[in-house]
């Protein structure tokens, strides 16, 4: 696991039913390209964050696929549509197999 | 026709000018986190000859640099203040002290701390910067070990501490026991350093605003220091970009901490009195 | 020279990867949008691609990608080794097609988004995004 992975989002806590509302992530993660060398000349292995999923009680609202040209601690803004009261999950799944993960609730009135 | 390496730079510069007159220097405003207002122009002191207006960094950025930097979730330094958060509040060293132990709150205790230093200690009888004061308190009333004058342990903290001023004017005194020290600042500052020839004043007064290069030249303010920059993705300090511009004129550099430094840092810091402290500022 | 059980699965493996890689590292533009249209036509409109004209430093350049109506889009950043950017791939709950992001681009060149729309159909838009070696010192 990368060292110091940690995931920030920011969703509103409350919106009405089937709202659209706008989501951001970031992760702090280095996105090693495999495209670099160290100060040997050695190439530096790939090690990046492959995926990233946004789920709203279990049903779907992003699932990227990410290569080595995503920067440097990973951002990502979208929107998602709001139907009633629940939970967002966030995930994402690192080279190295480590999945990290975040969640936040919002409240429809 | 005699041409010196300057007369093409100046040419340089100007040719770039005309082809980029497009991006130069706009009258955007800076609010962070839609409630910080930020001064980014002010009538320049009166003890700095060489300026009519003062301008912040964030003013030479292009949108989507800007941008960056007026909302925390889209700064890349915020990432990084969760460890200066836990330093704060860690133990270390023999007295079985954290920064908390004396200071409490960092949001609380070090607002307006960031926007009058570099500043004299009447005790100690000598001037010091903001991490000089950090390892004073670290080695004074601690007993920890001084931390890396520029690393990160030590540029995290200041931008910790530098946060808690965003927004308050730059209020670094230049007179009474800090006079010598502030002209010996300005004497660096107008000296032309290295194998190219060229002073502070060169870049950052007579041209900013103009390119050199692809680089859009800015009055080299600190107030946004230390400074996220994406082409390291690490925050630098003051006295580390100091060394990059003076090694871009292929001399020698003056270390970080070292008094030449600190001279150059008061009145640098003193050229951007009026302005907003920005701190983590956002910069390519 | 004898080899250990151990070691020799070691070199398989080793042999698995380096069987693989070339085709990653060799994956072009034009087989990359291949593999995401099936071969299939590709038009134009309906897909915007939000990028700035020059960029201060190519290690974070923020794009934007919308299609409304789309299933996912698709970002190559075309010159640089490795092309692959992102893939949005949009779910039921999904508020618009749109998606923003920060790239690296190794130099100047042509950003492609290509989307695929709900009918099955493609899209593509493209735009040249300048990159300055900017920020000197530090």
């Amino acid at each position: 696991m990368a060292d110091n992975v940690k995931p920030k989002v920011r969703v509103p806590k409350t919106a009405s039913a089937g709202e659209v509302i706008t989501i951001k992530t970031l992760i702090s993660h280095p996105m090693e390209s495999g495209q670099r060398k160290d100060g040997d000349g050695n190439l530096i292995p790939r090690s990046i964050i492959n995926r990233f999923t946004c789920d709203f009680n279990d049903q779907n609202v992003i699932d990227v696929t990410m290569e080595p040209a995503i920067s440097t601690n990973p951002y990502f803004e979208f929107q998602a549509t709001v139907p009633e009261s629940g939970a967002f999950a966030f995930t994402w799944y690192d080279d190295d197999g480590s999945v990290y993960t975040e969640s936040k609730d919002i409240e429809v009135s | 026709m005699k041409r010196t390496g300057l007369l093409q730079t100046a040419g340089m510069i100007a040719l770039m000018t005309m082809a980029t007159a497009a991006t130069a220097q706009d009258d955007s405003q800076l609010v962070v986190n839609g409630e910080i207002e930020m001064i980014t122009d002010a009538p320049a002191p009166e003890n700095i000859g060489g300026l009519k207006t003062i301008y912040s960094g964030w003013r030479f950025r292009q949108s989507e640099m800007q941008e960056l930097q007026m909302d925390d979730f889209e700064n890349p330094a915020a990432l990084l203040f969760d460890d200066a958060a836990e330093a704060w509040a860690a133990v270390d060293g023999s007295e079985g002290k954290s920064c908390a132990s004396c200071h409490d709150d960092v949001e609380a205790s070090m607002i307006g701390v960031r926007a009058v230093y570099p500043k004299w200690n009447e005790t100690k009888g000598e001037i010091r910067t903001l991490a000089q004061q950090i390892n004073d308190c670290r080695t004074d009333n601690m007993g920890a070990e001084a931390w890396k004058y520029d690393g990160a342990d030590m540029t995290g903290m200041e931008a910790l501490v530098s946060m808690q001023s965003r927004g308050m004017p730059v209020n670094v005194a230049t007179d009474g026991p800090v006079a010598d020290i502030w002209a010996k600042g300005e004497e660096i500052y107008y000296t032309r350093y290295g194998q190219l020839e060229l002073s502070c004043a060169n870049c950052h007064e007579d041209n900013y605003d103009n390119y050199i290069r692809a680089d859009h030249l800015s009055q080299g303010q600190i107030n946004g220091f230390p400074a996220f920059r994406i082409k390291t993705g690490k925050l630098t300090q003051t006295h580390n970009r100091f060394k990059g511009c003076i090694r871009d004129t292929r001399a020698e550099t003056f270390s970080p901490g070292s008094d030449e430094f600190v001279a150059l840092e008061l009145y640098v810091a003193s050229r951007g009195n009026g302005l907003s402290v920005e701190a983590p500022s956002v910069r390519p | 020279m004898k080899f250990t059980r151990r070691e020799t699965m070691l070199m398989a493996l080793g042999a698995t990867a380096a069987a693989m890689l070339p085709a990653r590292a060799m994956a072009n533009v034009d087989d990359l949008v291949a593999a995401f249209t099936g071969g299939a036509d590709i038009g134009e409109g309906g897909l915007t691609l939000t990028a700035p004209e020059i960029a201060e430093n190519g290690n974070t350049v923020p794009i934007e990608v919308d299609a409304p109506g789309a299933v996912s889009i698709m970002v190559l950043a075309t010159g640089n080794p490795t092309p692959g950017a992102a893939t949005f791939n949009f779910g039921p709950l999904s508020g618009s097609q749109s998606a923003s992001t920060r790239i690296r681009l190794a130099k100047t060149q042509n950003v492609l988004a290509v989307a695929k729309m709900a009918d099955g159909s493609f899209v593509q838009v493209s735009q040249e995004v300048k990159v300055t070696i900017g920020g000197c010192g530090g």
